[in-house]
């Protein structure tokens, strides 16, 4: 009798346990009424961008993948998968702050929608658990210095960005082991290159020495960084990797930057860019038309300082572009000075540029606008 | 008749004695220790040259902070500060109050403190003053502890049962204090991540892991099997998996709005999951020490079994098991550098993310030898002050 009150006594404290355990997993109850609500909000929006008066709610017609973008609107911050370990892309600084180029996207899409470049999470992501991270929904945007290719957009299920960093791969090596810059993979026959994990460029190296019938030994690290490390303690004759990577932390990290060369051999095209789980597609037009926004602008020559005073501008281009004029913003459920609120808070795609990318000695080049031979080209806002 | 005086005869104490006890009492001994000596000089010159005049060690100095604190808000720093105080409160009053078992890890605290008063006025830091303020409240607390009256016990027990509660209360903050505002856990980082990840853990697992113990031993069978099932389950996979399946395939399951947001909370969840099974082991071992005489004296003096269990058997099985229960906690604190893998930045990841600075790149001795010295001396503060308890409660001995 005595036992049974016990284990009574254990279940019941069991129960209690389980129970608190489940409530500190934040899980909202009775949900789905809300969603249904808030929904029907935001499309009336959209109805009414061809309708002018706000005064009539018409029954909107449902859109579908606007669920993740209305996800991220109750929630109030957009969650964004960065590098983590990448100065000038995506890295965290000694004063604990997130900066980089792919790191300021997230800021212009959090300024974009809640006029808040801060209303961003930063989720540290490493280049195998990516993919998977943006379609577990652990992050919205992934804003990784992901290269855009065909399986996975198709196969892994994720809609890519624009463009945001055109770069392609390249191989360095040790000076004495090959006689140039003009040099061929056929120079490389035997060598042990050095590579990062999970990545593009991994594959690329495997199908161009393969396709030169060269003979290579891999050695393959899980952070660029340790690549850089074996690669300067002479554990391996070359290593691959962005061109952009291998001018910037070659030469901050190679104890003698002249002993090496980077061959002029073009390996790869790497458009990078950030990319959404596919079926969001509300969330996915708007990481395209802010990235297009900064594009524009900065082919308008506005800027974070003077975008005020383009507020004023006669030219409808301009007044369409920064929501003066027009329901642009509303057609993707967005406030229509989305793209004022971007260059404002964080800048066009030049600035950007500048303040992470030039520091480390990276030109235009191809990021150019196309106005100036570049391949930055922004489809018209109208 | 003067009394002859007689010396005692010398004991052979004292360093040199030892020495030449040990090490120079024959010649081959004299020979064998020189040549030891050669070795090791020859092992760590080079180690020791490079630690002296090559290393950067700057790169630990300009990121102090960020390999504390991670992410955590620069001007919320001192809520950090304050639980550090707090905890020296504790240990402090601990001390005064239960002695012997609580001096290790008081002796630890106080000289953890005076070190890094010592290293701040070296690097010309001001972070000394608030390892005085630590150290002080400790030696102050004690003092309260020892003149407290009998009550002093169920006072410190009552502190420590709120002091958990509480520091994650002051580290995560709350809306509804305007003081006190929220930082959201994914700017959590460094050291501290690791240590709440650690503490909260191993604080969940426990109860939940005594509960398993009962459970697998009750004669219940719905109980029992489900206690055996649970924690085989958990103890049939490595760590890694329940924190993918805790952060990855958790929200996969459950639609956008129910997903819990946050993955420091998922991995906690995932900590205190994994850890209970194993604390189960732990303490179902200390249960099958006890002697069924003691069930019967605990019948024959008519307490009911909830009484037994509570006042008899559990206390006895727990402290038997101290050994075991510190030797999961260390492991834990050790396996927190997995949450690296899915996007947290534990300390570990922290030294990974320092490494990408341009500033400092290639200074990865440096910086794994730092987060090396960090988990060594807290390891050691561990087993150190557990063994201080073990010994002052008698394990093994009674």
């Amino acid at each position: 009798m005595r036992k049974t009150t016990t284990l009574i006594g254990v279940l019941a404290l069991a129960s209690i346990l389980l129970a608190a355990c489940g409530g500190a997993a934040p899980a909202p109850t009775g949900e789905p009424v809300t969603i249904k609500e808030t929904v029907i909000v935001t499309v009336e929006v959209t109805a009414e961008g061809t309708g002018g008066t706000e005064a009539t709610p018409v029954p909107p017609p449902v859109v579908a993948g606007g669920e993740r973008l209305q996800a991220i609107m109750d929630r109030g911050t957009l969650i964004c998968g960065v590098h983590g370990t990448f100065q000038g892309f995506g890295f965290l600084d000694p004063a604990g702050a997130w900066t980089g180029f792919d790191v300021e996207f997230c800021r212009a899409w959090a300024a974009a929608l809640f006029n808040d470049a801060d209303a961003v999470e930063f989720q540290a992501l490493s280049a195998q658990d990516r993919f998977t991270a943006l379609q577990s929904g652990q992050v919205d945007v992934l804003s990784r210095n992901s290269t855009w290719t065909f399986t996975r957009d198709g196969e892994l299920g994720l809609t890519f960005g624009p463009v945001t960093f055109y770069d392609g791969q390249a191989i360095m090596a040790r000076a004495d082991i090959v006689p140039g810059p003009a040099a061929g993979l056929a120079d490389l026959e035997g060598a042990n290159v050095c590579v990062q994990s999970g990545t593009t460029t991994e594959l690329n190296l495997a199908d161009q020495f393969r396709a030169a019938g060269v003979s290579y030994e891999p050695v393959v690290f899980a952070e660029q960084s340790e690549a850089f490390q074996a690669y300067d303690e002479g554990r391996c004759d070359a290593i691959t990797s962005d061109r952009s990577q291998l001018a910037t932390q070659g030469q901050a990290v190679l104890a003698n930057f002249a002993d090496h060369v980077i061959l002029d051999l073009v390996m790869s095209k790497e458009p990078l860019g950030p990319a959404v789980a596919q079926g969001d597609d509300r969330l996915a037009d708007m990481v395209h038309w802010v990235v297009y926004g900064m594009i524009q602008a900065e082919e308008l020559g506005i800027t974070s300082a003077n975008v005020d005073e383009f507020l004023t501008s006669e030219d409808p281009v301009v007044r369409r572009l920064l929501g003066v004029e027009g329901e642009l913003g509303s057609k993707i459920g967005l406030s229509n000075d989305f793209i004022y609120r971007t260059i404002k808070l964080v800048g066009n795609y030049g600035e950007v540029f500048e303040r992470n990318l030039a520091p480390f000695g990276l030109a235009r080049g191809q990021n150019d606008l196309w106005t100036n031979g570049g391949l930055m080209y922004a489809p018209p806002f109208r | 008749m003067a009394a002859i005086e007689m010396q005692p005869p010398r004991l052979s104490v004292g360093p040199i004695a030892w020495l030449k006890k040990n090490l120079f009492s024959t010649w081959y001994n004299v020979l064998l220790t020189f040549l030891a000596l050669g070795l090791l000089y020859a092992l760590l010159k080079p180690a020791l040259q490079w630690a002296l005049t090559e290393a950067r060690w700057g790169v630990i100095e300009a990121n102090l902070t960020l390999f504390m604190i991670g992410q955590y808000p620069r001007e919320q720093l001192w809520r950090v500060w304050l639980t550090i105080y707090m905890l020296g409160g504790m240990i402090g009053l601990s001390w005064g109050i239960w002695k012997e078992a609580a001096r290790g890890f008081a002796l630890i605290a106080l000289g953890a403190g005076l070190a890094f008063i010592v290293i701040g006025l070296l690097l010309n830091s001001n972070v000394w003053i608030n390892w005085l303020i630590a150290d002080a409240v400790l030696l102050a607390f004690y003092a309260l502890g020892r003149i407290l009256p009998q009550r002093g016990a169920s006072i410190a027990t009552l502190g420590w049962l709120l002091y958990f509660p509480l520091i994650f209360l002051l580290v995560a903050g709350t809306r509804f204090i305007p003081w006190l505002p929220p930082v959201n856990t994914n700017q959590w980082g460094g050291l501290l991540l690791t240590l709440m990840l650690t503490i909260v853990g191993n604080i969940g697992a426990l109860p939940l892991g005594v509960l398993l113990a009962l459970g697998r031993r009750s004669k219940l069978p719905i109980l029992r099997y489900f206690s055996i099932g649970y924690i085989e389950l958990i103890r049939g996979v490595p760590l890694v998996t329940v924190l993918f399946m805790a952060n990855l395939l958790v929200p996969l399951f459950l639609p956008v709005n129910l997903r819990p947001p946050d993955a420091v909370i998922r991995v906690m969840i995932g900590f205190i999951m994994f850890e209970a099974a194993y604390q189960a082991e732990n303490v179902r071992g200390g249960l099958q020490a006890i002697n069924r005489g003691q069930y019967e004296a605990a019948q024959a003096l008519g307490l009911s079994g909830a009484l037994t269990m509570s006042l008899i058997v559990l206390p006895q099985a727990l402290r038997a098991v101290i050994p075991a229960l510190f030797n999961s906690f260390i492991s834990l604190f050790k396996d927190t550098s997995l949450v690296a893998i899915i996007g947290l930045f534990d300390i570990l990841r922290i030294a990974r993310s320092v490494l990408a600075q341009s500033d400092w790149l290639g200074t990865h001795r440096e910086v794994f030898l730092f987060a090396f010295i960090i988990y060594w001396g807290f390891n050691l503060a561990f087993t150190y002050g557990s063994r201080r308890l073990e010994e002052a409660m008698g394990v093994g001995k009674r």
